[in-house]
């Protein structure tokens, strides 16, 4: 672990040098250079992701015999069957019918601790995403866990039943909905090709190859946070530079729009947990 | 026999559920969007209420019919509110400050904190940033290449206050019309793109 950080941490101060570096000499090659350090840093951090540490707690705790029940989440159905984990995540959003629901992994995650294992619903849900600095919540080692058994996978978000079908459409819709003070849809950033946010490449959903790269590297490990994060977590990141109101965590909307998004990802290989600036 | 294997091939479709999908419409999607939010800070969930242009720029891909594109225009143009005193540029070093800054109207700002304008977020404007997005267009230079009359100080002016004056459905936020910038913050943008000492015009 602590081996780990500092390997992390040496990087940081390679990144700063390399930006130091680079606001000397002309304007154009600054550019390209800072942006082919930034790649080379990115390289760099592949090499030792801090999110494999956070693969066996989950698994530990997927494993565990835990809550009110004394159950393990070993007998939890994630869309393969009852216990099958491996490749489950890339066919997710999907339809539940012992819920009629279609849900996500997180969604589902939730129905399971709270049937099979006892936990109240309303304190699962209260804080989902770890704060700054602070140990991860077991959602997020779970996700963790899950995700990287999907590894390798073929995304392939089903879209057989109605309900499925629905989600996709509604997520559509959310999509491309312009709202709030400052009048951003999800598309004014991720509907045009190679746009950037200061440095910050955004991908375009309307196209497979990087709805596909988007798709397969979340969650994620976020160096500048130094933490795991999920794909709720993205979603709800999204909104709040939206300038829209905050996405209730799990809520049927952020599902629809997460199957959009798997859809439009379909044929990707998942790559997650990935790690990112 | 033909009839009994439509009748079996209908079934089938039905069990399947592809005959029975009809895709949810605009008001039932709607519902379910806004059950999917909640108020946070200043972010209330009266956000997602959208205005004429927004609910017409959402639904036609950004790409309203003419008719539709020039009255939009037409409306955002008439209420645009200039500088009463007629006083069109600040202070340039202020707007520098103001198209550096992201922060504002996020659920995690704080309700009176003035926000930013995040210009350089979608615009090159100096030589010195090169950390400059490309959403919107290039803006070095922009007043050395337009030249600084009135004409273009009011066009610019209210391409600040309501960008849908002459774009409607632009990507671009209603820095004025919405309340995002104060007119003092548009004035010292202004000197930012317009003062010829401004370090865009070099």
């Amino acid at each position: 672990m602590r081996a780990t950080r500092n390997r992390a941490g040496r990087r940081h101060l390679a990144l700063a040098a390399a930006l130091a570096l680079a606001t000397a000499g002309a304007a154009a090659q600054e550019k390209d250079r800072t942006i082919e350090e930034i790649e080379r840093y990115r390289q760099m951090l592949q090499e030792g992701n801090p999110a494999e540490l956070l693969v066996v707690r989950g698994e530990e705790l997927w494993k565990a015999r835990r809550g009110p029940k004394n159950a393990s989440l070993e007998q939890c159905d994630i869309g393969l069957g009852p216990g099958v984990v491996k490749g489950a995540y890339a066919q997710l959003p999907r339809y539940f019918a012992d819920v009629d629901q279609v849900m996500d992994f997180e969604a589902r995650l939730v129905h399971c601790m709270v049937t099979l294992q006892g936990f109240e619903r309303a304190a699962l849900v209260k804080s989902p995403f770890s704060g700054a600095g602070q140990r991860q919540t077991e959602i997020e080692s779970i996700t963790t866990y899950v995700v990287e058994q999907s590894r390798g996978a073929t995304i392939a978000v089903p879209q057989n039943h109605p309900k499925e079908k629905a989600a996709h459409d509604r997520g559509r819709q959310l999509f491309y909905m312009r709202a709030g003070p400052y009048d951003f849809a999800c598309s004014t950033c991720h509907g045009v090709d190679d746009q950037r946010i200061r440095l910050q490449d955004l991908p375009n959903f309307e196209k497979p190859a990087p709805a596909q790269r988007a798709f397969a590297t979340w969650p994620a490990y976020r160096v500048s946070q130094g933490a795991l994060r999920t794909m709720q977590w993205r979603i709800n990141d999204c909104f709040r530079q939206q300038r829209w109101p905050e996405p209730i965590f799990i809520s049927q909307g952020t599902i629809d729009l997460i199957t959009f998004l798997g859809v439009k990802a379909a044929g990707g290989k998942m790559d997650s947990p990935a790690i990112k600036r | 026999m033909k009839k009994t294997f439509i009748l079996a091939a209908a079934a089938a479709a039905v069990v399947a559920g592809c005959a029975t999908y009809t895709p949810p419409t605009k008001e039932e999607t709607m519902a379910v969007i806004r059950s999917s939010f909640q108020d946070r800070g200043i972010a209330k969930v009266d956000r997602l209420n959208q205005t004429e242009l927004q609910k017409i720029c959402s639904e036609t891909g950004n790409d309203p019919p003419k008719d539709v594109r020039e009255r939009l225009e037409k409306q955002a143009l008439a209420a645009v509110k200039f500088p009463a005193d007629g006083k069109w540029l600040g202070d340039y070093k202020l707007g520098e400050r103001v198209a550096q800054t992201g922060v504002g109207l996020q659920w995690s700002d704080q309700p009176n904190s003035a926000a930013g304008g995040n210009c350089y977020a979608c615009h090159q404007l100096t030589k010195e940033e090169i950390s400059f997005g490309n959403i919107g267009p290039s803006l070095y230079n922009y007043g050395k290449l337009r030249g600084y009359s009135d004409d273009i100080k009011r066009y610019t002016w209210a391409k600040i206050w309501n960008t849908n004056a002459y774009n409607a459905c632009s990507s671009m936020p209603r820095f004025g019309d919405a309340g995002i910038l104060t007119e003092e913050q548009i004035r010292n943008v202004m000197a930012l793109l317009l003062d010829p000492k401004s370090p865009v015009n070099q």
